[in-house]
């Protein structure tokens, strides 16, 4: 296997004394302090997170709208300049390929942001499906780098440490600037519940932006917290709660999907799930116990195996054992009493609502 | 530098054992608690379960993960550490004030397989 590729701010990370571990074909910080103090201050204050790992694609071209559209869940038909939409790429069986947003930049030029670890595979799927269409698909991974200011504090902190005044951006918009000579986008957005921006620009302005953020006091936080914190607010994770076998519609994400838009792959698929409803449901659990439910322990309904954990955790701003769990539709009822094998032991767990923790967004 | 008690038996992964007449307390060394970080819960036996020398005898779970406790020697359990129910996170306080598990040791002779201080010191690099 080859040796781990390593963002643009990797010295840096190891001079804090990071936990260094690889994550989507990265060497990546898992914490720096620790997780819970980290996750704590992007709840509570303001944190800062080296996610230089995500992918960057470019979509130009006559007919880069209607490219978007059709490899796309979301609908980005005359969507308006300077917004952002969350959504998917579906294989035709439904199953998903990554989650991604999509930032309107111009009219037919649309940036995509796709997950670390779904780079090689996502790219060579976009070049495959714009065969038919006129556009010009340019992978800009290896340019970006990306910070992710999170937390109740960080409009303050853009303002005050960076001097990037981001005051009128709403929650899911973006805008272009000159920083230090060069042209950066900022955009509201993050992976956290909290407030927060995320910046994508060159190896050396993220640099240095990085060194007045963490001069300034802001806590460096690792992927750690950023999992934690995307768990507790109901947020799902490629490769856990959305595969190649798990559609938008199995992880309860369809109003990310418009199936009232022009065709899209993987249309028919979800189309026919969301009517007969799906033979899987991501659901919520909570267990009674202290015991954690990890990714892939099995889900009892009775003495049935229902279906498995996807992600769990001791819960840091809610202080309860909680999971995600992909289970048979008809196990996943709100309410219902399903159990949780943890090692040698079953432990009584309820479905419950996903969403654990109340997000915070400026709206 | 991770702490290190001297007169301590120490296994490769990373349990201690302090013996006290036929009484071993066993608890995770003061690495490994810093290698998992915040501990969040601990799976314990129960009192006169048996557990054997390098066979799983429950768990200690950080946030991230959840990792295997093994047992450095064979014994019945009589007594757990009913304080780390309430309060799991007293292990990255002192891991080695607070142990785990006491047990009766059934075979003394199987202290020879563990490590002194010293050489867990070394298996740890430092």
């Amino acid at each position: 296997m080859a040796d781990n590729k390593r963002t643009c701010l990797y010295d840096k990370h190891v001079q804090l004394g990071a936990l260094m571990s690889p994550f989507g074909g990265f060497d990546m910080p898992i914490q720096y302090k620790g997780i819970v103090e980290e996750h704590n201050a992007v709840r509570n204050q303001v944190g800062v997170f080296d996610v230089s790992h995500m992918g960057e694609v470019e979509i130009t071209g006559p007919q880069a709208e209607k490219f978007v559209n059709y490899i796309f869940t979301n609908d980005i038909t005359d969507a308006p300049l300077g917004k952002i939409y969350y959504g998917m790429m579906l294989y035709p069986d439904g199953g998903t390929v990554d989650d991604l947003l999509v930032y309107k930049v111009a009219e037919n030029d649309l940036f995509l942001v796709i997950n670390a670890a779904n780079i090689d595979k996502d790219v060579a799927w976009i070049n495959e499906q714009a065969q038919n269409f006129d556009v010009k698909v340019d992978h800009q991974s290896d340019i970006y780098g990306q910070l992710a200011v999170q937390g109740p504090d960080s409009e303050k902190t853009l303002l005050d440490t960076l001097k990037i005044d981001a005051t009128d951006l709403v929650f899911y918009t973006f805008k272009k600037m000159e920083y230090d000579g060069e042209t950066i986008i900022v955009s509201r957005t993050g992976y956290t519940g909290e407030d927060g921006f995320e910046i994508y620009a060159s190896h050396a302005a993220i640099n240095k932006m990085w060194d007045l953020l963490i001069e300034a006091g802001v806590q460096p936080c690792g992927l750690g917290c950023r999992d934690t914190l995307r768990f507790e607010v109901g947020l799902p994770l490629y490769g856990d709660e959305l595969t190649a076998e798990i559609s938008p519609i199995m992880a309860t994400l369809s109003i990310f999907v418009k199936l009232d838009k022009e065709d899209f792959i993987g249309k028919e698929a979800c189309a026919k799930q969301k009517a007969e409803g799906s033979a899987k449901k991501l659901v919520g659990l909570e267990l009674k116990d202290k015991a954690i439910a990890r990714h892939g322990y099995e889900v009892l309904q009775g003495d049935k195996v229902v279906g498995y954990v996807t992600t769990g955790y001791r819960g840091i701003s809610v202080e309860k054992s909680l999971a995600f769990a992909l289970v048979d539709r008809e196990a996943g009822t709100l309410g219902n009493e399903l159990m949780v094998k943890i090692r040698k032991k079953i432990f009584p767990a309820e479905v419950v609502k996903k969403r654990f923790y109340k997000k915070s967004y400026k709206k | 530098m991770s702490k290190i008690v001297e007169g301590l038996y120490y296994s490769e992964s990373h349990e201690y054992v302090k013996v006290e007449g036929n009484v071993g307390f066993i608890g995770i060394t003061d690495y490994a608690q810093h290698e998992l970080g915040n501990v969040v819960y601990v799976d314990m036996p129960e009192v006169d379960d048996e557990v054997s020398q390098g066979e799983e005898f429950g768990a200690v779970e950080s946030v991230k993960a959840a990792s295997d406790l093994m047992s450095p020697v064979s014994g019945t359990v009589v007594e757990v550490n009913e304080a780390l129910e309430d309060e799991p996170g007293l292990i990255n306080k002192d891991a080695f004030e607070n142990w785990i598990i006491k047990v009766e040791i059934s075979d003394a002779s199987e202290l020879d397989n563990l490590m002194t201080a010293e050489a867990y010191k070394a298996f740890i690099g430092e």
